[in-house]
């Protein structure tokens, strides 16, 4: 087979794939608890940084962040940015190469979609469908 | 030759394939613009999201990321942990309890100890819901007491106002509960509101006062 019939053949699954995907309309649920923090970011040409609580909370109590590291109960609340975290302050406190990897692999953390506002991924159990002469029909 | 000929056939399955997803498209959208049933069974009840979803396949993450492959998706996370039905579908309490996870209490000690205080606070409900018990002892194995008080809560008993519609605002135990703590739904109603009033007015209230103790 030759390398246009490969790269044919590869671009057709590709498409194949996206069009059910598209068909079928992507369920879109990030794990609970996730927050995106995007207060400047984006605006700094870097996309939505995404903080897993699910990851962390294995590995450290909530007291570790919340009390002694001064994170607050409010995504985006903290004031976090790059600055204080290679200075050791917030993520950075961890992030420095020797409790966790670096700082340098920024796409480990800046890992967000573009566009996704400052949130806390809460629960959508219960969330009913948007009011309206609708149906059951939801995306 | 051949490898051209090849090609082409490819290159026409494409058009088809693009043309029936267009098609698709349109019909799709002509579908969106007029709903087609007003009595369909639920109109309002959404049908059920899969969880633990991959964090390529989340929604969230962007799939084209460099960063994305290296994240860990929370099933393989999750698989040895005590299930539950909401929020993460992990209990954590019980997790922890049983030793499935060892969260560190101090960033850099290992073996640092959390300090559990084991005390119940109960708030009497009105109306029919069981009372709420508040017990300090899974708190306290996660959280350190300046986390509450006295940002959220005055520390003495039935000092602070607390209804379900502030919770469910996101203030008082909302702070947590519906964010990273287990969520407000039918399903955990009795995780908070677990002790049967007694009989008698006063029966609740001396329950109350004996576990304090
Ligand atoms: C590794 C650090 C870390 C740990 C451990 C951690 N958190 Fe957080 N938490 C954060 C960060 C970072 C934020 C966002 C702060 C900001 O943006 O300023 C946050 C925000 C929050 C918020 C606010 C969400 C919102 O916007 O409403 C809540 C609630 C919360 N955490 C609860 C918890 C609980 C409960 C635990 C323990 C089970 C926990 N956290 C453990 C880092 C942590
Ligand atoms: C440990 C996680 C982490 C890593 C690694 C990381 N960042 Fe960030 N970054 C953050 C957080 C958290 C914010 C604050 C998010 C917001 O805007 O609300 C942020 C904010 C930013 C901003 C916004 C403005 C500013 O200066 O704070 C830029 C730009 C940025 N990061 C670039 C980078 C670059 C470049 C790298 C790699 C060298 C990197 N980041 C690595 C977590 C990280
Ligand atoms: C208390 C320590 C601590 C703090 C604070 C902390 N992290 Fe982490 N984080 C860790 C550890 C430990 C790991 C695992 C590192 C490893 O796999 O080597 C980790 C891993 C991660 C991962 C990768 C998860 C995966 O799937 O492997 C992301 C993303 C991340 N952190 C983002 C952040 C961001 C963003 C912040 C700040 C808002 C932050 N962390 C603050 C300790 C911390
Ligand atoms: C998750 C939040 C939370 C944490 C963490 C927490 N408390 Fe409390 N505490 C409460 C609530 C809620 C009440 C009940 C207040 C009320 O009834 O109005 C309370 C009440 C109290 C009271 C009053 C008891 C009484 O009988 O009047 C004391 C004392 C107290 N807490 C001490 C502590 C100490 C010490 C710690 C840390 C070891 C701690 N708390 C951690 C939420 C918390
Ligand atoms: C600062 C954050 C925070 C606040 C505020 C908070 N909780 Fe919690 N709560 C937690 C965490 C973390 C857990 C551990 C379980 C989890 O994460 O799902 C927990 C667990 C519990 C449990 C134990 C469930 C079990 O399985 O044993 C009960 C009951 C509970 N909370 C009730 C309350 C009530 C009632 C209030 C308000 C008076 C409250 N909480 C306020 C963070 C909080
Ligand atoms: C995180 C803990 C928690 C959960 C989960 C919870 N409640 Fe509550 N609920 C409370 C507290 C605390 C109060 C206030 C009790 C008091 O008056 O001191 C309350 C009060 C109430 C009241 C009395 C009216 C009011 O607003 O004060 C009703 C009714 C009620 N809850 C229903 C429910 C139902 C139904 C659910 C499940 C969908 C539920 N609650 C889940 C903690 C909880």
């Amino acid at each position: 087979m030759n390398h246009a019939t490969r790269c044919g053949r590869r671009f057709a699954l590709l498409l194949a794939l996206a069009g059910t995907l598209w068909l079928t309309g992507q369920p879109v649920q990030a794990e609970y608890g996730d927050l995106v923090l995007n207060e400047n970011a984006e605006k700094e040409g870097m996309p939505p940084v995404i903080f897993p609580h699910w990851f962390h909370r294995i590995r450290f109590r909530c007291k570790v962040c919340h009390a002694d590291l001064g994170f607050q109960f409010k995504a985006g609340g903290s004031g976090i940015n790059m600055l204080k975290i290679i200075d050791g302050q917030y993520c950075g406190a961890c992030h420095n190469g020797e409790i966790a990897w670096s700082v340098e692999n920024c796409n480990i953390c800046h890992s967000g979609k573009p566009g996704l506002p400052t949130q806390v991924i809460g629960s959508r159990l219960g969330k009913l469908a948007p009011p309206g002469p609708t149906q059951g029909q939801q995306k | 030759m051949r490898d051209i000929l090849q090609s082409l056939k490819f290159i026409t399955l494409l058009f088809v394939i693009a043309a029936a997803l267009l098609v698709a498209g349109v019909v799709q959208q002509a579908n969106a613009a007029e709903p087609k049933n007003p009595n369909t069974f639920n109109r309002l009840l959404t049908p059920k999201k899969p969880f633990n979803l991959p964090p390529a396949e989340d929604g969230y993450h962007d799939p084209e990321g460099e960063g994305v492959a290296y994240l860990q998706p929370p099933k393989e996370a999750f698989k040895d942990l005590v299930k539950s039905n909401v929020g993460n579908h992990v209990d954590w309490v019980k997790s922890l309890e049983t030793g499935k996870i060892n969260p560190r209490f101090d960033r850099l000690d290992p073996k640092a100890k959390p300090i559990v205080m084991d005390l119940n606070i109960v708030r009497e409900v009105k109306g029919s819901m069981p009372n709420v018990v508040y017990p300090h002892k899974q708190h306290t194995e996660w959280l350190d007491c300046s986390n509450c008080h006295p940002a959220i809560f005055i520390p003495q008993k039935g000092a602070n106002q607390i209804s379900m519609a502030a919770i469910l605002m996101g203030q008082k135990c909302g702070v947590c509960h519906g964010k990273v703590a287990f969520p407000i739904t039918a399903k955990t109603c009795r995780k908070c509101h677990s002790q049967p009033k007694g009989k008698k007015k006063g029966k609740a209230k001396k329950t109350a006062a004996k576990k304090q103790e």
